[in-house]
């Protein structure tokens, strides 16, 4: 790879709880490109957290030897040079836009906002880029739209209307954080197909946060297996079914196949001393 | 029929589908109807309970007026002149076309109508009740918010416990401590009293509330010197409204700043008081409209125990005293008021808490 985009080496995120100090993150180290990343695992594996700790908006306490960003340093950047970066250079895309709109606050609006927080757009030129970027995302009538309020919207659309926010200033990098899971499974094709294209169009690098891991393997170039913290594995995609990992292929196995016959799913293995080896790295 | 209406039939018609939806005018009026009718019901069903717990009262209303060594024949004058042999229901009915009039009957302690009583009292207490409303929310809200965003340091600590005193400190000692402090030792304040006695009666009371009267008429003098007199009353009653709502925006802003859009407010890049102010509080907002709206009413009652320490001539002095008289008409003419505020209030903050929150609209 020529030069990645971004960096992560030795990413930790953890939490202080009542009960003691809960690692999310333990140490993990990766590249993205121009390319697609996909990462992979059950709940609890990290890989949410991860996405914050680049965005620098998780409430844990987050250390690595390195995040770097088009040769800017994330981890001790100002909290101007950090809201500069959210949005327009990196940003991401949340699980449900049933929370992650504003419920107060007309739709149009908020993409309108996300386009004014990085330029000196007029409100009106801001409104003409956002009925655009809702043209975009194949909604079919933006001036409608534009007004609605999130409760008004469906989870399709409402997820459409998140890509078009997180899209609109341009983006170097976008994280997607289970884009689709909120959403029932005929729409969910509808919103990938809407993801791929803009990511293409523009060039545009993409870490794909997902539990689906036949999902992430067609949409991805790469894949980070994470389990408790740490990564696994990383395999090409067209590869998945070479993984040699005992979890990635647990994960596999554990999926019902419609070609053989199998009365019982094996159950998910999950081994302590994987973790002893301090995970796989690039 | 209505020229809208006409309107949304010929589009139905025009696009050959739908086969004519109530139209919207149709349907905002239905529901005006039926706030209007709410509101009505509530009125009657207050009404019927002041009345009914104003006749059901052991006190006779009738030895009330002719005192106890009156004879019979002037005892049953007065009975029939007071409408008692009639029939509950029609005495009800009596009783609302009378005060649908403005006429809520002539107070025995005063000797005045009820009503005029009401205009002299209640705009002492709206004075009080509208400055220390005014103080609680300019203070308690951005407190709230302070708190809030700092979350479990210092400042949260220091809020949380200046809440917690305002919210639970008796008032009565508190307003002794402040006249004891401020009127007697230092003499910064003025004691009790909407005004010294010498400016008493000077102003002409038109709206009866000395702060607007005295500046319509330019005695400043006055103005001032009333201005003064409130300062002590309306910070007892602020330091109330100020800790409940400073308490209850910390707590709502606390849930608000967890949703997930305020992750989505920062992830594009939004400064914190955009974050803070623009999505975070305008939610808040909405839940904090009925908390204002019912700390403004509760006010309005007016404080009893302010009232009485400061010497200040309000609602709640003025029914609590006829309430200890046996003077009925008074207390219900004066609850009836208090509840019409009420309702009021309620129903402005319905309205305004639509045009805060559109999932409200429909």
């Amino acid at each position: 790879m020529a030069k990645p985009l971004l960096s992560v080496e030795n990413l930790s995120v953890s939490f202080d709880t009542p009960k003691g100090v809960v690692e999310a993150v333990r140490g993990i180290s990766f590249e993205v490109g121009q390319e697609r990343l996909g990462i992979v695992g059950e709940s609890g594996s990290g890989k949410s957290q991860t996405g914050r700790a680049i965005l620098g908006v998780t409430p844990g306490r987050v250390s690595a030897d390195r995040i770097e960003f088009d040769g800017i340093d994330l981890r001790n950047a100002p909290a101007r040079v950090m809201r500069d970066i959210r949005g327009q250079r990196i940003s991401m895309i949340m699980q449900d836009p049933r929370y992650s709109l504003n419920p107060v606050m007309a739709v149009g609006w908020q993409i309108a906002e996300a386009y004014r927080v990085h330029t000196d757009a007029s409100k009106r030129e801001a409104k003409q880029r956002t009925l655009d970027m809702l043209a975009t995302v194949r909604i079919r009538e933006p001036e409608k739209v534009f007004d609605l309020y999130p409760h008004q919207v469906s989870g399709g659309m409402g997820q459409r209307i998140m890509i078009a926010m997180m899209l609109i200033p341009g983006p170097d990098l976008i994280i997607a954080d289970e884009p689709t899971s909120a959403l029932d499974v005929t729409v969910q094709l509808q919103v990938l197909a809407i993801l791929d294209d803009m990511v293409r169009d523009r060039g545009m690098g993409l870490i794909f946060i997902s539990h689906d891991l036949h999902l992430v393997s067609s949409f991805c170039d790469r894949i980070l297996v994470m389990y408790g913290g740490q990564i696994m594995e990383v395999l090409e995609a067209d590869a998945l079914e070479k993984a040699e990992h005992p979890y990635t292929r647990g994960l596999l196995n554990c999926l019902p196949d419609l070609d053989h016959r199998q009365d019982v799913l094996p159950v998910l293995e999950r081994d302590a001393n994987w973790l002893l080896t301090n995970g796989a790295s690039e | 029929m209505s020229p809208d209406a006409a309107n949304g039939s010929l589009d139905a018609a025009e696009q050959g589908e739908d086969p004519a939806p109530p139209s919207r005018v149709f349907r905002k009026f239905l529901s005006i109807i039926k706030h209007a009718s709410s509101i009505l019901l509530t009125f009657i069903g207050l009404t019927a309970i002041t009345f009914i717990i104003g006749r059901v009262m052991p006190a006779d209303p009738v030895l009330a007026i002719v005192g106890d060594r009156a004879s019979q024949d002037v005892y049953d004058a007065v009975y029939l002149q007071l409408g008692l042999d009639k029939p509950l229901i029609q005495q009800y009915l009596i009783y609302l076309s009378d005060i649908t009039r403005g006429d809520f009957g002539t107070s025995i302690m005063t000797t005045r109508p009820v009503l005029d009583d009401i205009i002299r009292f209640f705009p002492a207490t709206l004075e009080l009740a509208t400055i220390a409303t005014f103080f609680g929310v300019i203070l308690g809200i951005p407190m709230g918010v302070l708190a809030a965003v700092n979350q479990g340091r210092l400042i949260d600590h220091v809020i949380r416990i200046i809440g917690l005193f305002g919210y639970s400190v008796p008032i009565f000692w508190l307003g002794m401590v402040a006249l004891l402090v401020f009127y007697a030792a230092l003499g910064w304040l003025p004691g009790p009293g909407r005004i010294e006695v010498y400016y008493d009666g000077i102003v002409e009371a038109r709206s009866g509330i000395i702060l607007i009267d005295s500046a319509l008429q330019g005695e400043w003098e006055i103005f001032w010197n009333a201005l003064h007199h409130l300062v002590l009353p309306s910070a007892m009653l602020a330091t109330f409204a100020l800790a409940y709502i400073a308490r209850m925006t910390r707590s709502f802003m606390l849930d608000q700043l967890n949703q997930e859009y305020i992750l989505t407010a920062r992830v594009k890049g939004l400064s914190e008081s955009a974050v803070i102010w623009r999505h975070a509080f305008r939610n808040v907002l909405v839940q904090l409209i009925t908390i204002i709206g019912l700390t403004y009413a509760s006010l309005l009652e007016g404080s009893v125990l302010t009232e009485t320490i400061f010497a200040w001539p309000g609602i709640g002095q003025y029914i609590t005293t006829s309430l200890f008289n046996a003077d009925m008409n008074a207390v219900i003419g004066g609850t009836v008021v208090v509840g019409f505020c009420f309702v009021g209030i309620n129903v402005l903050s319905d309205i305004l808490y639509r045009i805060a929150d559109p999932r409200a609209r429909e």
